[in-house]
């Protein structure tokens, strides 16, 4: 007999035995996602191409959304505070972080329904579930990118500095994406269970957005309100995003370290909780 | 047939068992879950679908599956497939397997048929190359040239099984696995798509084929298996199975359970 392989969805010899303890043998899992990963980007494509965003007026569409937010909020939060000392800085901050606040929340709107709505492909072909939400976040990731392109002109015009602070942008992205995608698996693992999930999250999104610090600055939080900051998974992650953006400076070791341990925690418990489910999916949609 | 036997057999199903819970409702809510606090209402319902089930297929046998409605058959095709691990026992699959199910190829009524064709391939792990290969192929076979890039809504429920039958027999797949799509379309794709299945039967394919036309699996089988409430009730040759199965049917339950007595 050939040596024995818990292979779950290989071309060549497939297994299939009963989970140990609810879940796949995941190394084999995480392999023959990697090789389907042309499949995410394909389903990210055809959302995108969905949505226009393959048009030229359809991409300006897309940015033009959150920049007359930012004109929005701006506008509040400069009548409730009175004019003050907020300025093109604060506008850089405003904007970057809706950006921000707009990736996650769009990777999570965009895979919540991204298993409920797999309906005939999961019940059909066998290939790991985790795919679909994972296409949800590429598209949001997708539809980020020119946001930031759009933040540039406002940064130069702001003065804000442009040294090599600006690379830590880069393990804060990763962040962010991390966040996403488990974030996106464990609600669109959820809407299975629930099917008003994606109804509930409208409410819960708006008030994370308030809960974190895009509306203002981190550091006017006032000091019996600090501990928000800690609860809320983009508190620290958005508090390294302004400081290394606005104040040009090194993201303090708290915010990035709240930023990492919340990053990887939502994606292992949303990707723990997904695969754990996963064999499901097929029987309950 | 005989030089092939002393090898690994493709399929190997040891002893089975699939289970599973599905919902009641059709669309589970947490609102109903909280309005249904307190009350002892079952909502879970669970389901099993397969008991104890072992066979093997060897390389380049044509194996038919007979069952009524509810026996379990389409429950061992997805086991088979992967899409259903077994709860006990185990299932082991030797080559490229090929999925034409009940439900239809992997379908999203919104996305183009092209679409539809390139994310089902993707997500059953073939390459873009492997893809741009067949595509024009598969097109051609459905006869579906004007249709694919209309999304597949508006397709009709015959357009809909071509290119359903078109992906599966055109993927060259080793091992096949089919559900009860042998009628679909009109007479004339019927035809060729029966045509084409005696061709594929042919060519040294190992084949599992669910059916409830009792002719084709006599005529297109080499062996059958009647699955039974879960169970396996019989294997043996096609004539054989689908006499027992037919006489039963004819008979009634309780009839037989009588004779087994």
């Amino acid at each position: 007999m050939p040596p024995r392989e818990e292979n779950e969805f290989t071309s060549e010899r497939h297994v299939y035995e009963p989970h140990k303890i609810g879940l796949p043998p995941l190394r084999p899992y995480v392999r023959e996602l990697w090789r389907r990963r042309e499949f995410a980007r394909e389903m990210a494509r055809t959302n995108l191409r969905a949505q226009h965003f393959n048009t030229a007026f359809g991409q300006v569409w897309l940015v033009l959304n959150p920049l007359l937010l930012a004109c929005v909020y701006f506008l509040l939060v400069y009548i409730l505070r009175g004019a003050g000392s907020r300025g093109t800085d604060f506008f850089a901050h405003l904007l970057a972080g809706l950006f921000a606040y707009y990736f996650i929340s769009d990777s999570i709107r965009l895979s919540v329904k991204s298993v409920t709505g797999g309906g005939r492909l999961i019940l059909n072909t066998a290939f790991p579930r985790a795919l679909l939400p994972l296409a949800g976040v590429i598209t949001a990731f997708m539809r980020f990118l020119p946001t930031l392109v759009i933040y540039i002109p406002v940064h130069i015009v702001a003065k804000l500095p442009v040294d090599q602070h600006l690379l830590w942008l880069i393990p804060l992205i990763l962040l962010m994406f991390v966040m996403a995608a488990g974030a996106g698996m464990l609600v669109s693992a959820l809407q299975v269970y629930f099917r008003d999930v994606k109804n509930f999250l409208p409410y819960f999104l708006r008030v994370w957005l308030y809960a974190s610090p895009v509306l203002y600055y981190a550091d006017e939080v006032p000091e019996g309100l600090h501990w928000i900051l800690y609860v809320n998974p983009l508190g620290g992650l958005l508090t390294a995003w302004s400081d290394v953006l606005i104040q040009g400076a090194s993201p303090e070791p708290w915010a990035i370290g709240m930023a990492a341990a919340w990053a990887f925690g939502i994606f292992i418990a949303g990707g723990l909780f997904f695969v754990s489910r996963e064999r499901e999916f097929a029987v309950r949609l | 047939m005989s030089s092939l036997s002393a090898s690994e057999p493709r399929i190997r199903v040891e002893d089975v068992s699939v289970t599973y819970r599905t919902s009641l409702e059709s669309a589970p809510t947490f609102k109903s879950t909280v309005l249904r606090l307190g009350r002892r209402e079952k909502v879970v319902r669970e389901v099993e679908a397969l008991k104890g089930v072992s066979f093997e297929v060897p390389e380049g046998q044509v194996l038919g599956v007979v069952g009524a409605n509810g026996a379990g058959k389409s429950t061992l095709m997805r086991t088979v497939a992967g899409i259903l691990p077994p709860n006990s026992g185990r299932v082991e699959v030797h080559g490229r397997v090929s999925t034409l199910l009940a439900l239809g190829v992997g379908f999203n009524r919104k996305m183009t048929g092209r679409q539809n064709v390139v994310l089902g391939g993707l997500a059953a792990g073939l390459t873009r190359d492997q893809l741009a290969d067949k595509y024009e192929e598969i097109v051609a076979f459905a006869e579906l040239e004007d249709f694919m890039d209309m999304p597949m809504r508006t397709y009709s429920s015959g357009m809909y099984g071509r290119l359903a039958f078109a992906v599966a027999v055109t993927m060259e797949p080793e091992i096949l696995l089919i559900d009860e799509a042998l009628s679909v379309g009109d007479a004339r794709f019927r035809k060729k798509s029966f045509r084409k299945m005696r061709e594929l039967c042919g060519e040294n394919r190992t084949i599992l084929l669910v059916s409830h036309a009792l002719g084709s699996i006599k005529e297109l089988c080499d062996q059958a298996i009647w699955i039974h409430n879960g169970e396996l009730r019989m294997w043996d040759d096609p004539d054989a199975v689908v006499d027992a199965y037919t006489a039963f049917l004819e008979v009634g339950e309780d009839a037989f359970t009588m004779e087994d007595v």
